[in-house]
């Protein structure tokens, strides 16, 4: 029989030999801090393809204020367990990455830590970019050192407890994180491996367009069955798409680098940023990305496929609808203040989307439309893009929300929406706080911004 | 037959439901300061305001209307006595065609409602929805910034809804 001291010293070592294994776990040590690095270091070339490598992964949509420096971050990025700001990634000596040197930086994207050894939170989408090579990280690295520094400290995130305690994320790494290069499949084209490696590193596509767990890890299980982003839907691209007509490839193609497509409508809310930054990238990648997620979603089975072709054929010959009485008004709304774009006989861009081919309006819930009717759709600054006006300051929420149940029932066969009030109550409320933190910062450049180019 | 309050004034509107503002504005009403551009709300030469912000009549229905208060130009002052934003429009000398005129000066009189002193970047974001052909732009955001510092003048306080 073991005595009481022998049972103490029994639950010492096993508490220190845990407190090792949790501190082997979450300790990651500080890796030196360089000289900034001079911008002519770096090859040309490299700089260019790390240019693309950026657009491809969106870097600046989460990394940039509108209005603002470019990558200097401190954008509030919102997630059920609180908010998290964006870190500054310009060179910047102090408050960027000016000394991380080439280690510094790949640790961070295949692992999720900073140069002093703290855990990043995987809003940073370590858990996709751990899959991009280590060349490739090479190449970004040399794009985003050679972008001017700019000085903006980081600002302190808002997560409660236990969230903020920076050592969970360790947890959160063992339990989501899959480390890895990606593995090219034998059995497919070159094309699709790149399509592959594209979208589920750098690009992390999943992280907007597959659902998330509790723990806010992605639910590899229903990868690309659709997710939830700054009060938007992204839509299920995988078999489950609300499309009408159904996505291929040449369809994806075209959607993602020119923005919008005839048959599927106009890129807009988080993922504008992604078709702006994919119209600047070579073409090739653009396609392998298509390529792949069309083998992602699967050839449409022969019924969807005669139906979106129904679709189409009925909405070249669609009459102007009259205003009903039986819809609060829906349908005189919709008359008045749609129909002439959207009910005509112009075909996007320069007319509306019929919307009975709208994602927006076959999705599985009301917020992508009432976003849509609230702000309607502006270009963005210095490019080309369909324009629709915004209806906030025309329209009460109960008559957008009637304006959309009557939308719903007319132009597709799903059933109607629950809850469409609250919807447009929380779009409007999200559109407000957007308007308030967004517009000319007050450390704005006066001068029009030009995207930096090497 | 609806009820329409426009520069203080009821009407009364026999129209359908699906009308759209602009129609009834000027062929009704005969208010002729807000223009039909392009019919689709992409060029504001037909905005006007309503309850207080600058909405394209021509995308607005009349059964959006009821109960609301609409203000046309015709409604901020006259040719004797112009409102801030039309002096200042004057003096500046900002249209040429004047075609988009009355629409940017109605959203610049809602944007200066709600907000007396705004900034350049605040002005550009604002008009950014008013197209102009001619390209006054300049003297536009001049006469904006000139029809502010009116309105900061105790004589010139902005003159809403005053009968035409």
């Amino acid at each position: 029989m073991a005595s009481p001291r022998t049972i103490g010293g029994i639950i010492a070592i096993a508490a220190i030999a845990g407190a090792i294994a949790v501190a082997a776990m979450v300790w990651r040590p500080a890796i030196a801090a360089v000289e900034p690095p001079a911008p002519q270091s770096f090859d040309s070339a490299l700089v260019k393809r790390g240019r693309y490598l950026a657009e491809i992964g969106n870097c600046n949509d989460c990394h940039t204020v509108r209005g603002a420096r470019d990558f200097a971050g401190g954008l509030a990025v919102p997630t059920p367990f609180g908010i998290v700001y964006s870190s500054n990634i310009t060179p910047d000596p102090e408050t960027g990455i000016g000394r991380w040197s080439e280690a510094a930086f790949r640790r961070a994207m295949q692992s999720g830590v900073d140069r002093d050894g703290r855990h990043l939170y995987p809003t940073f989408p370590y858990d996709h970019f751990t899959h991009v090579s280590d060349e490739d990280d090479r190449a970004l690295y040399a794009y985003l050192m050679t972008r001017r520094p700019v000085y903006a400290p980081a600002r302190d995130n808002e997560l409660s407890f236990p969230f903020n305690q920076r050592v969970v994320v360790a947890g959160w790494k063992l339990l989501f994180l899959r480390h890895g290069t990606y593995q090219p499949d034998g059995t497919k084209s070159a094309e699709w491996n790149r399509g592959a490696y594209l979208v589920e590193g750098l690009a992390h596509c999943g992280a907007c367009h597959t659902p998330r767990n509790a723990l806010g890890a992605e639910r590899t299980r229903a990868a690309f069955a659709g997710g939830d982003v700054e009060n938007w839907h992204a839509y299920a691209i995988n078999s489950q798409s609300p499309a009408t007509v159904p996505w291929d490839a040449d369809a994806l193609f075209l959607y993602l680098r020119q923005g919008w497509h005839p048959d599927h409508g106009v890129a807009r809310g988080p993922m504008a940023q992604v078709v702006s930054n994919l119209s600047e990238v070579p073409e090739s990648d653009v396609r392998a990305i298509a390529v792949y997620m069309a083998d992602v979603s699967g050839a449409p089975t022969p019924d969807r496929k005669r139906r979106g072709e129904d679709v189409l054929a009925r909405a070249a010959s669609r009459p102007t609808p009259q205003g009903g009485s039986g819809d609060a008004g829906g349908g005189a709304v919709y008359a008045a203040a749609c129909a002439t774009c959207h009910g005509g006989d112009r075909a996007p861009p320069f007319g509306g989307i019929d919307l009975a081919l709208s994602s927006a309006i076959s999705g599985p819930d009301a917020r992508n439309a009432a976003n849509i009717v609230l702000s309607g759709i502006r270009p963005r600054e210095g490019e080309r893009g369909p324009i629709m006006p915004g209806f906030a300051d025309s329209m009460t929420d109960e008559q957008i929300a009637a304006l959309l149940s009557y939308l719903r029932v007319r132009f597709s066969d799903q059933a109607a929406w629950t809850s469409t009030a609250e919807i447009v109550r929380d779009a409007r409320r999200s559109q407000n706080a957007l308007l308030q933190i967004s517009p000319a910062p007050r450390n704005a450049p006066t001068e029009a911004t030009k995207r930096d180019k090497p | 037959m609806m009820t329409l309050k426009v520069n203080g004034h009821d009407h009364q509107v026999d129209a359908d439901p699906d009308t759209p503002l602009l129609y009834v504005l000027r062929d009704d009403l005969k208010l002729n300061a807000a223009k039909f551009g392009c019919g689709l709300g992409q060029c504001g030469s037909c905005t006007v305001i309503v309850d207080g912000k600058a909405v394209l009549s021509c995308v607005t229905p009349l059964v959006l209307l009821e109960g609301k208060k609409v203000t046309t130009l015709e409604g901020l002052g006259t040719i004797e006595a112009p409102a801030p934003i039309q002096r200042a429009f004057i003096e500046e000398q900002a249209a040429q065609c004047g075609y988009c005129i009355a629409g940017i000066m109605m959203r610049a009189q809602a944007l200066l409602q709600r907000n007396s002193k705004p900034t350049d970047a605040e002005i550009r974001a604002e008009l950014e929805l008013n197209l102009c052909r001619c390209g006054t732009h300049m003297r536009i955001l001049r006469a904006v910034r000139r029809a502010s510092q009116l309105m900061q003048t105790a004589d010139a306080s902005p003159a809403q809804g005053r009968t035409p």
